[in-house]
């Protein structure tokens, strides 16, 4: 249609986040070429004064919602949740990232450029209402993690981790563009809402084993972006492996914009053959539970801990996917909102904590740190506690709606061994508040500087947002009810 | 702002304070621990005037108001005669802990007083708070402080007893938490009184199925906090490595949250659920009635003793709660409150011996009484209080219970009082051992008698215990008036409840119908 074929301003408004980042992005390799040695290090603030505005262009964008780019981007309030936890991701991940370049000796403009594609690739994800958009942004974000997980060259964990994730993430991506394929060749269409109508029109139901088999490719590649069990094998090699900054950000950002995009394909183009999904779903939430929870009670290095922590969060998320609801849709993006709250706030201690070449990332070295700098520990007290779901944190309130809409649900045996697991789960993040509080501080926590600028904003920046989110959840919940009407 | 509220948050605002002080003002930090859990105190006592005076057995000083829109959850908070003496319970052993505390905590002071002053948040918030969500929000964060409590001022094998305290609470909370949401999901919302009355209106109906594991959910989170046998086994090894105000607040408070949440939740609201289990309930009572006393009779360590007699004694509360009479009802949470003292100063005693010698092996003491004679009739008077002596606070209680569980179970009740004779035989036995007798040249060189600050410690407490046990009828009508409310829709229910069931008429329900005609 020639007349649509010149974008509207509306339009350019509703992706100028995107925009904004993408053009920074390039902006910043170049400047880097043009600029001395001594003048890189302002190339993080050039990052943040451009992630502030994307974020100020994503809450504007949500006062004019609507589709653009011929119905290939929707912007409503779902979009803007996720573009807005993204970005703050980002934004956190790059104080946090500072302080670590710094110490690595390995500052240059690459690390922010490649954040903040990353980062575009997931505002991409989050308004995308088109398979094939979904896709694109999908190996933006991707392909820029990628790198970055590989980010120091000279150090092996770096390159193992990069070339995992690489190897395990393509073949992942591979069986979701099959999966789009198959459900063209199904419906016709790869957008979200004609895919719908298709299933729901009478006379489909020959169509609903393609549509089912397309479903279970697209939830292989999902569920390996999540890393949802049995697809969570690479995440504990490459948390552990990649920088801690790295690893940061990989377990908020790309995972949010995963959900994101899983939920709204499963709701909103899946929605009519949920019976044939909800099963699987079901099944590898609980897998996903159990494996996270069990296999991290045996870890002694804190990145692996961590995680299959976040496989284990991972699989609390996939039960509000199975309860199928709205209450289920807002629990999850309520819960990935606290997650990344009290994730990031955990891995910037690990950064801050594991010094020059990550020496000291056992569990082991973290003794005493509860009287060597009392604050850095209280704030990881209350991550942790977080994490185990204690009330008052954002992590309690995340479990609570999250299971609260299982049972809405009636999955009542989902709902009692995901809070048993839970009760497991508190073992392991009880260890290191034991670690850190009842063992006399060893060579590691007594030569610990004190917290930097960057990394010190992460956490406390975090802890408020845990702490807000549990005790006054009422904002962020009321607007994840309102918008999670939009996908399911 | 009513005085309740400033009751509950009180210790929060001065646990936030205790943190902004510098910490190397030790000093500094002990009294202003000190005044503000005084004047908690002394503010909690303004409560009593008001539940006295109010509709007999209804909640007072309420306050409701909404906190989390949707879903609706509420900050509602009240008292009645039950939760009222348990709040001042608390607020009355906190002071006590901190001056115990004074010399005795010797590392990071700062952070002890403020756990403490945290603990003293959570607990006032468990009693008085009518929102289920709210409850469960103070029940777990009463778990925080105590964990570290015992994790970083506890004795030798400290970690390995406060890791198992939380994770034996958590699994039971998280049962508790699947029973929350289950019952938010049918009633659409956390009030308890709303709840309560939509459930004996029938306006909320539950299937006999649905209503046994509602109960079992919360009454498994509830057991292992009193603790019931055979979920008991992380009491004694969390007393015992505690620091000596974290047994005597664990003890004297903490444990009372699960039978307070046998008596305000599990029996009212589940009803024909509690009837049916009560038999076995009753059972688990009177065998941890026995088997804590005879445990607590061989262990050769003072504060294991303790901990198991604390088994024995928190089986008579369960016994009493379900007999379902209004004697039992009144004799548990007599129980209770007298538990907390007599106990509490128990624990206290074995700290000042503690501190003296820096044991707790019952062997290592002897003839105690001869150098230091005040704390010797301290300790007798504690130990005849706790064994059940008339004219002593625990012979109350204990009486109740039994005449209320004689009603229902005769013969059962037998073994019960039976408990009653074991505990004059451990305590007795235990006195003998560590203060009579001659003692060893080296014992007396470090057996100074109490000094002013142990005075301020221990007399206010012995007071209590004799009042307790002279006079109950300054403590008991309110208590009664509010047990009389609990117990009243479980007369009405027995008989829906025969009708409803005629081909299985359990024996309590037999019971209960003598009874009634006995009256």
């Amino acid at each position: 249609m020639p007349a649509n074929f010149a974008p509207s301003a509306a339009d350019y408004l509703r992706i100028l986040p995107e925009i904004i980042m993408t053009v920074a992005g390039v902006l910043i390799m170049l400047l880097e070429g043009w600029l001395g040695e001594n003048k890189k290090r302002n190339l993080s603030v050039q990052t943040f004064v451009a992630f502030a505005a994307a974020l100020v262009s994503a809450v504007a964008a949500n006062g004019n919602p609507g589709l653009s780019f011929s119905n290939m981007l929707i912007v409503d309030g779902f979009a803007t949740f996720f573009r807005v936890l993204v970005i703050a991701v980002g934004i956190l991940s790059l104080f946090s990232a500072t302080q670590y370049l710094k110490r690595e000796h390995a500052e240059s403009s690459e690390y922010y450029a490649l954040l903040l594609f990353s980062v575009t690739g997931q505002c991409i994800m989050a308004t995308a209402n088109e398979l094939i958009m979904i896709f694109i942004g999908l190996e933006i974000s991707s392909i820029a993690t990628y790198v970055l997980a590989g980010y120091l060259r000279d150090d092996k964990r770096n390159n193992e981790a990069a070339l995992k994730y690489f190897l395990l993430g393509s073949f992942a991506t591979a069986f979701l563009l099959y999966g789009i394929a198959w459900i063209y060749g199904t419906t016709g269409s790869t957008n979200l809402s004609t895919i719908r109508i298709a299933l729901l029109t009478p006379g489909s139901e020959t169509n609903v084993i393609l549509a089912g088999t397309a479903a279970a490719l697209m939830f292989v590649g999902f569920a390996f972006k999540v890393s949802a069990a049995p697809f969570q094998i690479w995440a504990p090699d490459v948390y552990q492996g990649a920088p801690a900054p790295v690893t940061l950000f990989m377990s908020a950002g790309p995972k949010a914009a995963a959900f994101a995009v899983f939920l709204r394909v499963f709701m909103t183009a899946f929605g009519p053959i949920t019976s044939r999904w909800e099963p699987f779903v079901w099944s590898s939430a609980l897998l996903t539970m159990i494996i996270g929870n069990f296999a991290a009670l045996m870890q002694t290095n804190i990145k692996r801990l961590l995680a299959y922590s976040s496989i284990a969060n991972a699989g609390y998320v996939m039960v509000a996917i199975a309860a199928d609801s709205q209450i289920g849709v807002a629990a999850a993006m309520f819960y990935l909102a606290a997650y990344a709250f009290m994730n990031i706030g955990a891995f910037a201690v690990v950064t801050h904590f594991s010094r020059q070449g990550e020496k000291f990332v056992n569990v082991e070295d973290l003794a005493g740190l509860g009287w060597k700098q009392p604050v850095t520990a209280a704030l990881f007290s209350i991550f942790l506690l977080s994490l185990i779901g204690v009330p008052l944190t954002g992590g309690f309130f995340g479990k609570f709606y999250i299971f609260k809409a299982a049972l809405d649900a009636n999955l009542v045996w989902l709902t009692v061994l995901g809070l048993l697991n839970s009760a497991v789960a508190a073992y392991y993040y009880l260890r290191i508040l034991v670690v850190m509080y009842m063992k006399e501080p060893g060579e590691a926590t007594l030569s610990l500087q004190p917290v930097g600028v960057g990394i010190a904003a992460t956490l406390w920046i975090s802890a408020v947002g845990t702490l807000v989110l549990g005790i006054f959840p009422s904002v962020v919940l009321n607007f994840a009810t309102a918008s999670s009407a939009l996908v399911k | 702002m009513t005085l309740l509220n400033v009751v509950i948050f009180l210790p929060l605002v001065a646990f936030l304070i205790i943190l902004a002080l510098p910490k190397d003002k030790p000093e500094t930090i002990r009294v202003f621990s000190l005044v503000a859990s005084l004047a908690v105190f002394v503010a909690s006592l303004g409560l009593i005037g008001p539940v006295w005076s109010s509709a007999p057995g209804k909640f007072a000083i309420e306050t409701n108001q909404s906190w989390i829109q949707s879903p609706a959850i509420n900050y509602h908070v009240a008292l009645d005669g039950i939760s009222l003496w348990l709040v001042i319970l608390s607020t009355l052993l906190t002071p006590i802990c901190v001056l115990l505390s004074w010399r005795s905590i010797d590392k990071h002071i700062k952070q002890f007083f403020a756990f403490l002053l945290l603990l003293e948040f959570g607990l006032v918030g468990v009693f008085c708070a009518l929102d289920f969500f709210l409850f469960f929000v103070f029940w777990e964060v009463s778990l925080v402080p105590m964990y570290f409590l015992i994790g970083v001022w506890g004795h030798e094998r400290r970690i390995y007893s406060a890791v198992k305290f939380f994770l034996y609470t958590m699994a039971g909370s998280m049962l508790m938490l699947v029973g929350i949401i289950y019952l938010y999901n049918l009633a659409g919302t956390f009030d308890y009184t709303t709840i309560l009355a939509g459930l004996q209106s029938g306006a909320i109906t539950l299937s006999p199925v649905e209503q046994l594991w509602l109960f079992l959910a919360f009454f498994i989170a509830f057991a292992i906090k009193v603790p019931l046998f055979p979920l008991h086994t992380w009491l004694p090894d969390a007393h015992v490595e505690a620091p000596t105000a974290g047994s005597v607040m664990l003890a004297s408070v903490m444990l009372k949250m699960g039978t307070y949440g046998l008596l305000r939740f599990s029996v009212p609201m589940f009803p024909n659920a509690a009837r049916t289990c009560a038999g076995w309930i009753a059972t688990l009572a009177i065998i941890g009635i026995v088997y804590g006393a005879l445990v607590a009779m061989v262990q050769p360590n003072m504060k294991k003793l303790v901990a198991y007699s604390s088994v024995s004694h928190l089986g008579f509360v369960v016994l009493g709660i379900f007999s379902f009479t209004q004697q039992g009802f009144d004799g548990a949470v007599y129980q209770m409150l007298a538990h907390g003292i007599s106990t509490g100063a128990l624990f206290i005693l074995v700290g000042f011996l503690y501190e003296r010698r820096h044991s707790l092996e019952i062997g290592s003491y002897g003839g105690v009484a001869t150098p230091a004679p005040w704390l010797s009739t301290a300790f007798m008077i504690t130990m005849l209080a706790s064994i059940g002596l008339p004219m002593l606070s625990n012979f109350i209680g204990e009486y109740l219970v039994l005449q209320g569980a004689s009603l229902v179970y005769f013969r059962w009740t037998v073994f019960a009082a039976l408990g009653v004779i074991l505990s004059a035989c451990y305590m007795l036995w235990l006195y003998q051992r560590v203060f009579f007798g001659k003692a060893s040249e080296d014992l007396t060189h470090h057996m100074p008698d109490l000094g002013v600050r142990e005075y301020a410690i221990i007399v206010p407490l012995i007071l209590i215990m004799v009042w307790l046990g002279s006079y109950p009828q300054s403590f008991i009508p309110p208590i009664s008036a509010s047990n009389a409310i609990l117990l009243g829709p479980l007369d009405a229910r027995r008989e829906i409840h025969v009708k409803s069931m005629p081909a299985r008429p359990a024996p309590v329900l037999a019971a209960q119908g003598d009874l009634a005609n006995a009256r």
